[in-house]
Order: C-alpha cells, then structure tokens, then sequence
C-alpha cells in the first residue's frame, strides 16, 4: 500500500520577543515568575511590524528548503494552513505558489483552520498521496495570533506567540510513515474561542474602529477566549482522542514514545499527562521560550523534538491537536 | 428524628467524602493551610482566588472522581459544598 511520511520539517521565529518582564512592567500585577508558573512560558516571538502569517510561513519554507536540501521542483501540491489568510481572495496558496518560485502544475489550497490546522493539513495531504495524487506535498502552518489579541488582555498575552512552519510530506513504500487519523468536530464551541469582528459575518465597522482607536483600532478583529470551558473541553475531548487513535492504529498506550500534543499552555499538558496516566517526560513541552503557536505549535513540536533527540529513528509519536472550531485530531507518526 | 444505622452510615460517608473533597482541594492549592477551607467557604474568596484555580478545580475533579465540569457549571456554584453537590450529582 502506498504510505506517506514527514520527510522533513522546519520552522520560522520573528525575532522581537514578548517577555515575562515585559508584561509584568505593562501590567504590574502577576510577576514574570507568577506568568511562567500558569502558562509555563517566558518569552513569545511576535511579528515584525507589517508582517502576517504567509510571511513567516514563506520564511519556514526557505528554511525547509535548505535544511533540508528539498527541491523545490518536486513539490506537487501545496497546502496552506492558517487563520489569518491574506485576502478573501484570491487564495493565499496561489499567492504563495508564485512566491516560493514552485511549479505551475501543481494543486494549491487554503486550510483556514487554527490549532488542529496542521493535524488536519496532514491528514489531507496523506489522503493527496495515498490516492495517488501527488507525491510530495508541502504543508505550510503559519499564525499571528498576537495581531488579534486585545493589548489589555494579559490571559491571552501570556499564552501566545507567532510563528510559521513548513513540512515536506512524501510519498513512501515501507512502514514507517503517518497513521490513521481520527478526526473531531463540534461547532456548538465555536463562540468560546472567537476572532470577533474578523470577517464577513460581523465586519469591523468605524465604530469598532474609533472604540479602539487607542489600542491601533483592532482592525483583523479581536480574540476571546472562555479559558474555562476551552480547558474543560480539553479535558473532556482530548483524552478519548488519544484513545480512539491508539485503538485506530493497534497501539496501547506503553507503545508510544513520545506524545505530542498542541503547545496549548503547560498546565493543560500537565493535566492531560495526569489524566491520561503518562509520565509528564513522554509528553513534550517546548512552550517556554515559544508559547502557543496555534497552526504552527505541532509542527515546531516536532521539529524541536528531533533536534533535542528526543524523537530517534524507529520511535513511535502519538500526535494530538485541538482547540479553536472546536476541532480536533491526531494520529500516529512512526519515525 | 433519629436516624437509623444506614442513614448513619449513608450520613457518615458523605461526611468523609466532602472532608475528603476538601482535603484534596487543600492539597491540590498550594497557598491554602489545610484545615482552613470549609463546606460553606464561597471558593471564590479564597485568598488569591484567581481563573487559575478555577482551571485546578476542574482538573481535580476530573481526575479524581471522573467528572468533567464546564465553565457553566463553575460560574453557577459558590461554595465548595454547592462543588460537591455537583460532582455527586453528575457521578
């Protein structure tokens, strides 16, 4: 049967920071040892002025491209994954098809999707390339969840950074290579994780704009989050997540390696580890100098993870994403 | 009314489920003294009460008695008894 893999991934930091001391100089009230302690961060990258989400996800391919040696002539589907798209239309895929310099004759498509955007992305692309479509299938994961929060709302400063990552997934013939996915959707939990105001349904207006005026206007709409009913959604889903994709791939629980679950904040990890009785060692956490990157927060994971050595050839990864629609998914990587 | 030995006993293991509730919402704060905190406390008063603790409460309960509150129901209760009772009634 023809299988798929990630054959490579690379990521792309903007370089300004957002520190611990920084917010607790703006807000004076949780100091940056009180931040670390809920959230587990201490610095998150933001975006350069004028920068978005397919600029940091183009720099992740040129990162790709040379860390990897990828040829770029071999690309033959593009899949863009992000909240924050450039324009209505045309689709940011295309856009970024004549950017990166890839073939014409490739399938170019966007993925509007936040925290499982790159489960998801990667479920399509194994899809592309186990129906014979395509080969190799760039999956580009990018957000700049800092140009929606409000400046006053330290809860989501606290947790957030941008971030852009690219991943090269390939047609393979032996048993190492992605899953089965398992893949959850329930929109009823769609207004306790919103960018209000960001689109068509309830555009920003001069009135939105001139309320705001004092904090840049808010102009791509602003982000709320009910912590509490996302963390107990966490809870409630992604434990039997985990499940559903170890009995989809005959795995029990002892087979797994590593977890990777969405950097969604270290204190969930930690529970999810609690609940789902794993050591907190075999679920990775990379959201100290990161923090949570929405699309790009498994995929910088994984990347992350392979560097330290905590992946190795012939490791079995359970990866996990859920958050924002609410959406979710998983599956298992075998490296 | 006197109870008879059952609903002594009924009586006697719901005490020490809600001590037992209690202790390990103690436990589970690391600034709160065990001993201090009562059925009656309103947890919102607890010093330094913050979305923090809400999120540890959830946790707790989840992992130690396998049910899963929502924000609905942690905004509807105040006391650490109206917790309980919702923990019991959803078990």
């Amino acid at each position: 049967m023809v299988a798929a893999s990630i054959k490579a991934v690379s990521y792309y930091l903007p370089s300004e920071r957002l520190t611990n001391e920084d917010l607790f100089a703006q807000f004076g009230t949780l100091s940056p040892a009180e931040i670390f302690k809920r959230v587990g961060v201490r610095e998150r990258p933001i975006r350069g002025k004028g920068q978005i989400g397919s600029d940091l996800a183009f720099e992740s391919s040129l990162v790709l491209f040379d860390e990897h040696g990828v040829d770029k002539a071999e690309i033959d589907f593009l899949l863009f994954c992000t909240e924050g798209l450039d324009y209505k239309g045309p689709a940011t895929a295309c856009i970024m098809q004549d950017r990166l310099g890839l073939n014409k004759g490739i399938g170019a498509m966007d993925i509007p999707m936040g925290c499982a955007g790159f489960t998801n992305g990667l479920a399509i692309a194994k899809a592309l390339i186990a129906s014979g479509q395509s080969k190799n299938v760039l999956l580009q994961t990018a957000d700049i969840p800092s140009s929606v929060i409000h400046p006053g709302d330290l809860d989501l400063r606290m947790l957030f950074g941008d971030a852009g990552a690219s991943a090269l997934i390939s047609r393979c013939d032996d048993q190492f290579g992605i899953g089965n996915f398992v893949m959850g959707t329930d929109g009823s939990g769609a207004e306790n994780l919103m960018v209000k105001r960001s689109n068509t349904r309830t555009p920003v207006d001069t009135k939105w704009l001139e309320e705001h005026k004092a904090v840049g206007g808010l102009e791509f709409g602003r982000m709320e989050m009910n912590g509490l009913e996302i963390f107990s959604f966490s809870m409630r889903e992604v434990p039997s997540l985990v499940n559903d994709i170890l009995a989809k791939n005959n795995l029990a629980l002892e087979d797994v390696d590593l977890f990777v679950f969405h950097q969604a904040n270290a204190f969930i990890l930690k529970m999810l580890a609690r609940k789902l009785r794993i050591d907190n060692e075999k679920v990775y956490n990379c959201m100290e100098y990161i923090g949570n990157t929405v699309s790009a927060s498994v995929p910088i994971a994984l990347a992350k993870a392979s560097k330290e050595g905590k992946i190795k050839k012939g490791n079995t990864v359970l990866i996990a994403a859920f958050g924002i629609g609410y959406s979710w998914s998983g599956t298992i990587i075998k490296y | 009314m006197e109870l008879d030995i059952r609903g002594q006993e009924l009586l006697l293991s719901i005490k020490m489920t809600i001590e037992d509730f209690i202790s390990k919402l103690e436990a589970e704060f690391e600034d709160v003294e065990p001993g201090t905190l009562k059925a009656e406390t309103s947890f919102r008063d607890i010093e330094d009460w913050s979305s923090m603790h809400a999120l540890i409460v959830i946790a707790l309960i989840d992992t130690e008695y396998d049910v899963i509150l929502s924000g609905t129901d942690l905004q509807a209760a105040n006391t650490i008894n109206d917790l309980f009772e919702l923990v019991r009634t959803k078990q």
